[in-house]
Order: C-alpha cells, then structure tokens, then sequence
C-alpha cells in the first residue's frame, strides 16, 4: 500500500491550543514540513513570539527560544552569530512584528541578517484579547477601536512587505494567504524559497501569511476565510515584492 | 619581565572580556564607554568572533540573549540610560537562566543626565531594575586592574550560576589609563563542543537528543512559584559564596567608611588625611554589591563613633549600610552626585565635622 500523507516529524503529535479555525496551525505544519523536507529539522533553530504563537515551541520540534516582545529579529540575529551554519527563523504575529518591534525587524533586515521571519498578519492583537494592530482595517472593531478604526485617529494599516522590500538586505519578500487549498500550496513553496535564500546566505528572507483570527474578529471560521478574501487581499495583495524579480 | 602596559580602561574591560573566552559582542553607541564599543569592532571578527553594532540598546542586550542561549560567551556594555533600556533583557535573561556578562560604565543621572563619573545606579544594579523577583550579581571594581581580573571571574560566576552579571564601574574607571598585567588571549581555550559544556544550549538537536526549548512564559502560578523558588535558592547560595570586600584599617577604627569603586581610592587617600591629624580612620570597600557583603560589618570595632557611606549619589549604598550595621552604630553620608567628585581633602574635612558633633 502506497503511503499517500504522513504526518510530518517537524511537529509534536500533540493537538494545538488555538483556536478552531485560526491558521496559526497551518502556518506552523507548512514550515515544519519545509524543514523536514529540507532535511533541516536538526540544524534548525527558531524564536517564538510573544502573542498566541509564544507556544509554538510547544509543536515546532526543532530547538527554540521564547522572546521578549518584538524582540525575535534581534535574539536570532544573536543566534546566528553564534551557529552561522545553523537554519535560523522567527515567527512572528502581527503586535509583535508590526508594532513593538518594528525596529528589530527593520534592522534585521537592514543587515542583511541570514535568517528567515514569517510574519502571521491576522490584523489585530490575538493573545492580549482583540486589540486594533497597526494592520487593523479602516472600519474594522476592536476592544480599543469600539465603533470601528479611523484613520484620523490610527492612521492607515501598516503594509510591512511593502517596506521590508524597499530595504536593501532583504533578499526575498513574499505575501501568501492561507485562504485555500491552492493558497496554502503557494504559501509552501514561499517557505522553501526564503529557506533557500537563507542557506544560500543572499540576505534577509520574508514571508507573510495573511492569516485568520475568527475568535477575536467575530466572524466563524468559513466566514473568517471569507474575510480574507474579500477585505485582506484586497488591501494587503499577494506576490512577490522582492526575490523573484526576472 | 614586567609585563604591565598602560592601557585605558574601556579597552582593557574589552580586552579582558576577549581574553575571558568572550567572541560576541553586541554595542550601541553612548558615551562614556565608547573605546570599549570600538575595540571590540576592531577585534572581535580578527579573534574568530562576530561585532554587532545594534539600533539599540533593547536591540543590543536581546542579540546578546539570541547568542548566549546559543551557547556563546557574550559582553554587552553601555552607560547609564542606555542600562536603563537593558533592564528588559536583563530581567528576561535571569528568568531563562542564561549566563551573561555586562558591564555599565556609569555616568550621572538621572534621565540622560550628564556624562561625568556617577554611581547613582547603584539601586538599577542591586535591586533590579527589570520587572519581577530576580537579582543580578554586581561586582564594583575599583582598578582597571581589578576590572581585568574580575571579568575573567564574571565569566566563571555568571556560567555557573547561569545568571547574568554585571560589572559596575564609573566613568572615571572607562577613561583613566592605568598600567596593567593583561592575560595573553590564549588563557582561556575555547570549548570545541559548546553543547557539552552547556547542553541546555539551543544549537540545532542535529536529531541527537530531544529539543531544547528555553522560556520565560509560566501561565501556571504554581508552576511559576516553583521556579521562581528555584531560583531563589540559586540566590541564597550565591548570597553565602560570593559576597566579597575589601577591608582596610578597621580594628581600631574610630571611623569606618564605606565605599566602592573609584571613590574607594580617593577615600585611601582621605583615610591618610585624617590619620596624620590623629583620627584612626577605616574603610570596608564592598567588592560584590549584590550580594552585599553584610559579615564584613562584624568586624566594625565597638570603638567607632560612626560608619560613613562615601558615594557620588544622593545616598543608595547607604541604605545597604543600614541593613548591615542594623542599628550598631550611627550611619552618615558623605557625597557629590551629577558627575561632580569627592577630594580626598573634602571627606576629611567632612569627616571632622561629623565627629565634632557626635
């Protein structure tokens, strides 16, 4: 009998503590499959975030680290240093990344750090209870957006593909949404790219996963995927921004 | 063969470090430690080692945990303010056991304050100035000298208690040159397998052993108090064997001061003022401020009128003094604080006046 799917050695067996229908789960399966694939999961070391994702370690099976708030960027750049032959990544939600520590991933980048960030962008804070993320929409409500974002008062969401790709040490930039069955397949050849771009040490890699957060946004999980499509991707649109270019 | 040379402070604290087995370096431009800055950018990456100037400083101490949980022997340095946004990694670090050495080159304060010699932080570095129960271990040492020597010691303390350790030193330390005996760089051979040394190391499980996961987060509270505990007991043990001093002088004392660093050194001076007007004068100069050397306050005779905290702050040190003369003996303060420095002439003249009253 032909062995068809096998639940991949990059994640402990156990089930995950998100919530039903968060792509938090996805996301981790996708890069660990990668790892795997890659024959890496021995020489990979990863930084968990604080929000949600801060027990990833608890699934990822590789060796990991807890960071303090935004703070990863900085800690695998330190890592790296320390093993530079060694896979080296961060994940990364949307506060952690987009807000408290912009200046990490912006500087990491900027030194052309050999390490990879995916970055879960799911527009607003998950962990701390559903608070309005530099990536919240215009118009959407959040316990500290009550009657829906303005612009007036919170400026325009963050597009931080966008502007990671305009800084020079950063080798491969793409956006991916984990909306479809056809979108989680793209999304995994974007983790084995910037993996790629890492070992082949050309630079800072990227990749965000527009990614769904039903219990905070107020939406079941079928309509949550909805939303992607039709609010996200609009505003945050999916491809390449540095990497591929030719 | 005197093999002393005269070096400057900042890159004799850089040169200890490398000489210690320290191959990363994490820096963020302040001033008065910069020479250390960039001694180890000129160095490090020579010595098989990597230099990082950071964004900052909150940037500078998480690199510094990034390559101290990997294994690494790390240095990070700054001055005053710039501690002050270490605090975070500092507090973190103790909370994940993981060994580091940091040196804070002090200047006045508070805010950004000014740039001359302080040691108003001495509260920052013996009481924690991160969130949550933790301490750092602090040795206070007053030769550039002293520093070479501890630094290899800071090393040793900090590994085997996996604690953080800072080396406390003011400005007048990182920019006076004195001469010094500095270990050549192979004193100290790098281990060829850091994951035997330190096997809680994240290196990559290279699909050898079960991962290894360092963290902070505790949701459980008992599980939490458990480890703070463990923790506390870490520090009831370095509490019994690393408090150290210096005492100069005490026996007979009729006056016992108390100081550390460099203002040590000019209340020697003092101390010989006062003894040829006739005063029998004595100094306990704590060597680790955390933790405080409490036992050496047994030794203050009954013969003293007073104990006298000497300190370029508006009085931290002395609240310690208190602790450990727990009512014995009067305690005073004498102290310039904003980058101004006592005269050895002026602690006499101070000391006279409050022997004239008691």
């Amino acid at each position: 009998m032909n062995t068809l799917f096998e639940f991949t050695k990059g994640m402990k067996p156990d089930s995950t503590s998100y919530c039903p229908g968060c792509t938090h789960g996805i996301a981790h399966r996708l890069i660990m499959e990668a790892l795997c694939e890659r024959g890496d999961l021995g020489r990979a070391i990863g930084v968990a975030p604080i929000g949600c994702s801060i027990v990833s370690h608890n699934y990822m099976n590789v060796d990991m680290c807890e960071s303090t708030h935004g703070r990863a960027p900085a800690i695998a750049s330190g890592i790296k240093r320390v093993h530079p032959g060694n896979i080296v990544f961060t994940y990364q939600g949307d506060g952690d990344l987009a807000s408290i520590g912009t200046g990490e991933i912006i500087h990491a980048a900027h030194r052309g750090e050999h390490i990879t960030t995916f970055f879960i962008n799911n527009a607003i804070y998950g962990m701390t209870g559903g608070q309005m993320a530099p990536t919240t929409f215009i118009g959407q409500k959040t316990t500290t957006t009550a009657e829906g974002r303005t612009e007036k008062a919170n400026g325009k969401p963050l597009r931080m593909s966008e502007m990671i790709a305009t800084v020079g040490g950063a080798a491969y930039v793409e956006r991916v949404a984990l909306n479809s069955p056809s979108g989680v397949r793209k999304a995994k050849k974007a983790v084995l790219r910037a993996l790629d771009v890492q070992d082949r040490k050309e630079g800072f890699s990227f990749v965000e996963f527009l990614s769904t957060c039903p219990t905070n946004w107020g939406l079941d999980p079928v309509a949550s995927i909805e939303w992607v499509n039709t609010d996200m991707i609009p505003y945050y649109p999916l491809g390449n921004f540095k990497g591929m270019e030719g | 063969m005197d093999d002393r040379r005269l070096m400057k402070g900042n890159e004799a604290f850089a040169e200890a470090a490398i000489v210690s087995g320290c191959r990363y370096y994490f820096g963020y431009p302040i001033t008065p430690q910069n020479e250390l800055t960039e001694y180890m950018s000129r160095e490090l990456p020579g010595a098989g080692g990597s230099f990082v100037q950071a964004e900052s400083e909150l940037a500078a101490v998480s690199m510094a945990y990034g390559a101290a949980a990997a294994g690494g022997r790390v240095l990070i340095s700054s001055s005053s303010p710039g501690i002050a946004l270490m605090q975070e990694g500092l507090s973190f670090l103790c909370s994940v056991d993981i060994p580091l050495v940091v040196l804070n080159v002090s200047r006045g304060g508070p805010g950004v304050g000014g740039i001359q010699p302080g040691q108003a932080d001495y509260f920052q570095a013996t009481r924690g100035g991160g969130n949550g129960d933790y301490h750092i271990i602090v040795y206070a040492p007053a030769s550039i000298q002293e520093s070479i020597d501890l630094m290899g010691k800071a090393y040793d303390v900090a590994e085997h208690y996996r604690n953080p350790v800072m080396l406390l030193v003011d400005g007048m330390l990182g920019q006076m040159m004195e001469p010094v005996s500095m270990p050549s760089r192979d004193a100290y051979a790098l281990p060829e397998d850091v994951s035997a040394m330190k096997p809680w190391a994240i290196t990559g499980h290279d699909n050898r052993r079960e991962r290894n996961v360092v963290k902070s987060l505790r949701l459980k509270p008992d599980e939490l108090e458990e480890a703070v505990e463990k923790r506390g007991a870490k520090y009831a043990a370095a509490e019994q064997e690393l408090a150290s001093y210096e005492a100069v002088d005490i026996e007979s004392a009729e006056v016992v001061f108390v100081a550390f660093g460099s203002t040590s050194r000019i209340v020697k001076d003092a101390i010989g003022l006062l003894r040829a007007d006739g005063v029998r004068a004595g100094m306990i100069r704590p060597i680790s401020l955390w933790p405080f050397p409490e036992r050496a306050f047994e030794q203050v005779p009954a013969s003293a009128k007073a104990v006298i905290s000497v300190e370029l702050s508006m009085g931290q040190l002395i609240q310690d003094v208190r602790l450990a003369v727990n009512g014995r003996f009067p305690v005073e303060l004498i102290h310039r604080t904003g980058g101004m420095l006592l005269t050895p002439e002026e602690v006499a003249a101070r000391t006279m006046d409050i022997l004239e009253v008691k």
